[in-house]
Order: structure tokens, then C-alpha cells, then sequence
């Protein structure tokens, strides 16, 4: 039997394991929307389509699983650049279907037609225009597989309004064969040995971990290895929840907002085993004072990642589970030879003494409650209150800005992928679309959006999305009524010129929240902050927080763009 | 240092822009980019030169290796290669200087491929030294225009110490 395009396409998706997708129709896919309702699959009609792929990435993030995404051509189209560029720089597994004019029309400037192919070229780990519907079954085949092998991003699939049309006999292919494409899984048993050799040996061995940790579910293996042969781990953003964060080896985030442990642990090392990360500036500080007594050991599955920013003595080119079993395998056998955990402790008691020197901490007024600052609320102690509330079992999504760095240091993100947060491309109006796809893939967890009140409005019409999927989402708006981690800039580099910062005209969010069907809070007394989110968790339906905190506070500690990671600001 | 980069690549549409898209996206440099068919249907070979450090250089490879439509990526630098690049030169050609040009045409064994009263137009190919050679030489007759291929380049079958 003969299928059209659209029919092609559901049914590839639903082959592909998909039971979600986050869209917004138009003229362009109409056709693929006249088709959805046979196939059992849930449409989530976002208001804004960049609020679908940050909806398909925090699935994507939340889940494991490729997260998908459904708009039309033209603007619909290019709605969906910032989300896609914000995947590909967290290397989030996602497939973004774009409608296109039809085939004979493109290239006329025809009505709501756009190269979106040529746009997302350099932001998609691949893209496809299909051109004729025979091909249709293959590429999607081929979009699924490219977006979750290998180091994961999102693929653009561009469907012309003709080929979602026109019928073929469908064939799903059985396998994928891309002989151009053949990522290196495996890592070579010679680098192992020698990277293993390295850090036992030595005596200041320290992890340094990353996403890629979280995207490969290398987490067991990673605490085996620290726990097992005493190796204290810091991790980046973007790896928080690969190693419990409660855990008396682990130092907190490391770079620009990391904690003095982590960045003098890094100072201090002899051995730094990178795993899954990417030496991205906001990590490194200034290059040449990094790490500058450590060999460096750097497990990647991306050739482009290693030796990009860093020199590397031991190169491991793997899936990062993959070089963490090994390095256990390898690791387990030499653990009669020696007692590790004894070699490394002088160490370890270094790095512990580093974190009871200067913890993460901020400025208390004893005048006041002592939960509070100048008598107002205390950013971070909202986030310790939603830590010490959810248990550590929430899913947090972040905004971007000072809201993301205070639940970066103050929530312990003990399991992984529990933190959605956009790490590369720092997107502001990403934590909420994102909550929204991780609370599809967990309907019965806790997700809370720790945002700013300058994030929070960039993509605040995903409300009703929320409301009317019944998605109970939290979102907690640390509100200082100013674009706080550039006003931090400008008081600290700029001489105080607080030079369009300053938000204080500002919708009255506890009303917004209400006009569009959810619930909503004003806090602003300390006392409040508890009993207050409390009740707000316990509703069943999507809440605003809003929390009016203390206004100038900064995110310490802070290294200073450019300086090296000892340079430190602290409280 | 100055690397030429053999890049097999599937021909589809865009490619070339996605490579071209690479060096410019990342800030790297092109001298010369050239494409033509391989035996194979459906593929291409690109021979790029380019400048950069050892550390850019391994960049460029990786980033190229990691573009999902590209086969296979050698350094031609790394080994003997024969390298060649065609050129068409247009130059002025007075009575009083033709004899001089055409000498000059003989000794770099290139051709004549185009004739007119006061210019004419070579035809040389060679590698780079051979190329500017020519182009110095020719200069002081006044040269109208010029086209170059790029270099294309094939490893040597034969790669002696």
C-alpha cells in the first residue's frame, strides 16, 4: 500500500520510539497536522516555536530520549534557530522537522519560504532537504540515528509541502549505512593503560567531569572509580549530577562561579582526568594558568574536543562510559597492589580543607532574620530552601544569568539529569519551555524553573502550554528587578553603569500567572519562603513564584573574565 | 605552514558550503579550494590549501572528519604529492615584445591559447613556484587578467625516504 509523505513520516516516529512532539502547524505542514490524530502520538501545541525545541531539548535532557519538534516553514522555521543552537552547543539529542514551500517554488522567495537548511548549517550536527518523498523513510531514519550516536545534537529534517504530499510504498529501512559517518565508541586499549597507569600513580589526581558523563550514563562507573581510589571530582555546569553532590569527594562546579575547592583543586593537581567536557572558557579561566602542574588525561567522543583549547598528554577518543569501564576494569585489577584510597588521601584531606576554608556561603545581616540580608530575601537561600524542600528529587531547569549560577552552587544535584540548564549557548527563556518537556517525560516529579525576572519574560507565553497540558511546573522567579549577572558585570567592570539593567517596570507576575489559568505567589519576607513554596509544590497545577529578593546581591565566588582560576572574588 | 588538504566528499547539494562554511565559521583560511568528480559517482574530491599552525591544522582535519558528508580527509603535506595548478594568463603583447614572451612560453613550456593584435593568452600549468615564475617574468609586459584552478593534488605512488 501506498502512503503519503505525512503518513510516512508518523510512522517513522512512531518506529523511532516517539511519543511526543512539540509543534506549531502552518500552511507548510498542514498536512502532516491533517495526518497526526490517526497515529497515537501527543501533539503538545506550544505558543512560540523556539518554545518547542527548548520544550523537545529539556525532554531530550530529562528523558534520554531524541526529542522532536514540529513547525511550519519561514518563520516557523527560523523561530526555531536559538533552540537548535542552544542543542547543538549542549549536544542534546533532538530531530527538528521544518515544513518547506514545495519543491517547485523553492528558491522563488516564494510566501513563507526561508533556506532553513543553509541557516542551520553550522548549528546542526547534520540537516537534510528532502526532495523526493522515496527518500523520506531513509532520512528520518538516518535524522533519528545521527541525532543519538556518537556525540549527540540536533538534526534538521526540511520537508517540502510536495513531498509530504505525494505517495510512495513505505519501506522502513532496516539498518543505517553511512560509511562517511562512523563514530569511534570504543576507546583504545593502549590510552586506557596509560591514562590509568597516570592516575593512580599520582598523587593529586583529580576528575574533571562533564555533560558527556550525563549523555553517556557513565555516572555508576565515575563514582565507582572516585570512591573506590579516593579521586576527588569537580564538575562544569553542564556535568552537575554525574557525581552525587552531596558527596564528601566532590568539590562543586568549577571555572567563572566555581567553588574555591574545585578551582584550586584545579591549580593543584598533578593529574587531571577530563572526562566528557570541553575546556570552554567559562572553565578555564585564563589558558595558560590552567591546570598548570597536571598531565592531562582527556576522554572525549569528539576528535574536535581534544587538544582544541588544552594541550593533552593522554587522548582518549570514546564514549565516556565506554572509558570509564575500562579505566574500572583496569583499575580493579591493580587494587590488591596497592591501597589507593591511602595513596591519595593527603590529597583528599588538602582538597577538604580547601572546602571548609571557603565555602559557598553569602552575607547574613545579623541584624536581621537569619535567613535573610538586608532584610529582604536572599537569593540563595531560596534555593537551599527548594533543595531542603524536594529533597534533592526534583528536576531543576534553569534560566540564564546570576538565577543559574545561585542553583548551579546552592541545589546538590545528587543523580543525573536532574539539572536542565543552558550550558554553551547560555540562552536566556530556556528553563521554562525545557521544565515544560521534563515534566511530560516525568508527569509525577517535581520540576521547577529557577529563573530571573528578565528570562522569565522571553518566553513566559509557554504558560498556557503549561496550563493546558495540566503540567504542574513551579516556576521560582528570583526577582531583583534587574538583568542581575550583567548588572554584576557593571558594577565590578563598568564603573557602576548600570546601562539598560535595570527591570524595574515589570508585569505583575502573581496576575499574569492567574490571567493565564495558573497560580500565583508573591514572596517577600523571609519567613515566607518556605511554607510558601511548600504549598506551591503541593499544588497540582502550574505555579509562578515570584520571590522579590535582595536586590545588588553578586554570584561569588567570581573569577574575573580573562584571569586565571585562582584569581577568585570571593564573599 | 602551507597544507594541502585532499577531502573526499559525497556530492550532494551543499556540501561545499558546508566546508566553506567551516573555515569561515571557525575562523580558518583558505588559499585555494578546488572540485571536481572522482571516478566514483556520487563523490568528490576537494583539494584544499590552507595555512595555520600545527594545532590549527588539527583542527581543521578533525572539524572536517566530523562533517557527517565527508568520506575521508588526507594531508597531502605530510607525504610526497604531486601538486599542479592551472593558470590562464592574459598579457600584453606589443609588437616589439612578442618574440621575448613567446621565448618565455617555450622555456616554461606552456601554450598559446588565445592571440589578438596587442595580447595574448597562455595556458601553464606547474605548481606554485612555476606558476609565480611565470607570473613574475610576465609582469613587466603588463598582465591583463589572470585565472587559476587552485591546486589539485594526488599522493605519489611511490613514497621514497
Amino acid at each position: 500500500m501506498e502512503l503519503t509523505g505525512a503518513d510516512i513520516l508518523l510512522e517513522c516516529l512512531k518506529r523511532e520510539g516517539v511519543d511526543v512532539v512539540f509543534g506549531f502547524p502552518g500552511g507548510a505542514v498542514i498536512d502532516i497536522y491533517d495526518a497526526i490524530p490517526r497515529y497515537s502520538l501527543r501533539h503538545v501545541l506550544v505558543r512560540h516555536e523556539q518554545g518547542a525545541v527548548h520544550a523537545a531539548d529539556g525532554y531530550a535532557r530529562a528523558s534520554g530520549k531524541v526529542g522532536v519538534a514540529l513547525v511550519t516553514s519561514g518563520p516557523g522555521a527560523t523561530n526555531t534557530v536559538t533552540g537548535i543552537a542552544n542543542a547543538y552547543c549542549d549536544s542534546i539529542p533532538m530531530v527538528v522537522i521544518t515544513g518547506q514551500v514545495p519543491t517547485p517554488l523553492i528558491g522563488n522567495d516564494a510566501f513563507q519560504e526561508v533556506d532553513i537548511v543553509g541557516i542551520t548549517r553550522p548549528c546542526t550536527k547534520h540537516n537534510y532537504l528532502v526532495k523526493d518523498v522515496d527518500q523520506l523513510a531513509t532520512v528520518i531514519r538516518q535524522a533519528f540515528y545521527l541525532a543519538r550516536s556518537g556525540r549527540p545534537g540536533p538534526v534538521l529534517v526540511d520537508l517540502p509541502k510536495d513531498v509530504v504530499q505525494a505517495k510512495t510504498k513505505f519501506v522502513y529501512p532496516k539498518s543505517v549505512k553511512m560509511r562517511s559517518y562512523n563514530p569511534t565508541i570504543k576507546p583504545n586499549k593502549l590510552q586506557l593503560k596509560k591514562a590509568v597507569d597516570m592516575f593512580l600513580d599520582a598523587k593529586r589526581p583529580l576528575f574533571y567531569v562533564g555533560g558527556g558523563v550525563i549523555s553517556s550514563n557513565g555516572s555508576e562507573e565515575l563514582s565507582w572509580l572516585a570512591r573506590n581510589l579516593n579521586i576527588p571530582v569537580t564538575a562544569t555546569l553542564m556535568g552537575l549530577g554525574a557525581f552525587p553532590g552531596d558527596d564528601p569527594l566532590f568539590l562543586g562546579m568549577l571555572g567563572m562561579h566555581g567553588t574555591y575547592a574545585a578551582n584550586m583543586g584545579i591549580n593543584n593537581c598533578d593529574v587531571m582526568i577530563a572526562v566528557g567536557a570541553r575546556f570552554d572558557d567559562r572553565v578555564t579561566g585564563k589558558l595558560d594558568a590552567f591546570a598548570p602542574e597536571a598531565k592531562i588525561v582527556h576522554v572525549d567522543i569528539d576528535p574536535t574536543s581534544i587538544r582544541k583549547n588544552v594541550r593533552v598528554d593522554v587522548p582518549v577518543v570514546s564514549d565516556c562510559l565506554e572509558a570509564l569501564k575500562g579505566f574500572k576494569e583496569l583499575a580493579q585489577a591493580r587494587l590488591d597492589e596497592k591501597d589507593w584510597k591511602k595513596v591519595h588521601q593527603p590529597w583528599v584531606d588538602q582538597v577538604q580543607g580547601w572546602k571548609v576554608e571557603h565555602p559557598l556561603t553569602y552575607k547574613i545581616d545579623p541584624e536581621c532574620n537569619k535567613d535573610s540580608g538586608d532584610g529582604k530575601i536572599k537569593p540563595q537561600f531560596v534555593v537551599e530552601t527548594i533543595y531542603e524542600l524536594s529533597k534533592g528529587d526534583a528536576i531543576i531547569a534553569t534560566e540564564v544569568g546570576q538565577n543559574q549560577m545561585w542553583a548551579a552552587q546552592f541545589y546538590h544535584y545528587n543523580k543525573p539529569r536532574t539539572l536542565l540548564t543552558s550550558g554553551g549557548l547560555g540562552t536566556m527563556g530556556y528553563g521554562f519551555p525545557a521544565a515544560i518537556g521534563a515534566q511530560l517525560a516525568f508527569p509525577d516529579k517535581l520540576v521547577v524553573d529557577i529563573a530571573g525576572d528578565g528570562s522569565i519574560q522571553m518566553n513566559i507565553q509557554e504558560l498556557i502550554t503549561a496550563v493546558c497540558n495540566d503540567l504542574p511546573v513551579k516556576i521560582v522567579i528570583l526577582n531583583n528587578t534587574y538583568l542581575g549577572m550583567v548588572r554584576q558585570w557593571q558594577e565590578l567592570f563598568y564603573a557602576r553603569n548600570y546601562c539598560a539593567t535595570c527591570m524595574d517596570a515589570q508585569p505583575d507576575f502573581v496576575a499574569l500567572a492567574k490571567a493565564y489559568g495558573a497560580e500565583g505567589y508573591r514572596i517577600t519576607e523571609p519567613e515566607d519562603v518556605k511554607p510558601v513554596l511548600q504549598e506551591a509544590f503541593a499544588l497540582p497545577k502550574a505555579c509562578i513564584i515570584d520571590v522579590r529578593v535582595t536586590k545588588e546581591e553578586n554570584v561569588y565566588p567570581m573569577v574575573p573574565a580573562g584571569a586565571s582560576l585562582t584569581e577568585m572574588l570571593l564573599v | 605552514m602551507r597544507h594541502v588538504l585532499s577531502v573526499l566528499v559525497e556530492n550532494e547539494p551543499g556540501v561545499l558550503s558546508r566546508i566553506s562554511g567551516l573555515f569561515s565559521g571557525r575562523g580558518f583560511n583558505i588559499e585555494t579550494l578546488n572540485v571536481g568528480p572522482t571516478l566514483e559517482e556520487g563523490v568528490s574530491l576537494m583539494t584544499i590549501t590552507t595555512t595555520g599552525d600545527n594545532q590549527i591544522i588539527e583542527q581543521i582535519i578533525k572539524q572536517l572528519r566530523k562533517l557527517i558528508t565527508v568520506i575521508k580527509v588526507v594531508d597531502l603535506t605530510e607525504m610526497q604529492a604531486v601538486e599542479r595548478e592551472m593558470m590562464l594568463i592574459k598579457v600584453n603583447a606589443e609588437n616589439g615584445n612578442r618574440a621575448e614572451i613567446l621565448r618565455t612560453v617555450d622555456i616554461f613550456r606552456c601554450k598559446v591559447v588565445d592571440v589578438a593584435t596587442t595580447e595574448m593568452t597562455i595556458e601553464v600549468t606547474g605548481n606554485q613556484g612555476k606558476l609565480c615564475a611565470l607570473v613574475n617574468l610576465l609582469s613587466r609586459f603588463g598582465i591583463k587578467e589572470i585565472a587559476r584552478t587552485g591546486t589539485v593534488a594526488l599522493k605519489r605512488s611511490m613514497q621514497l625516504d
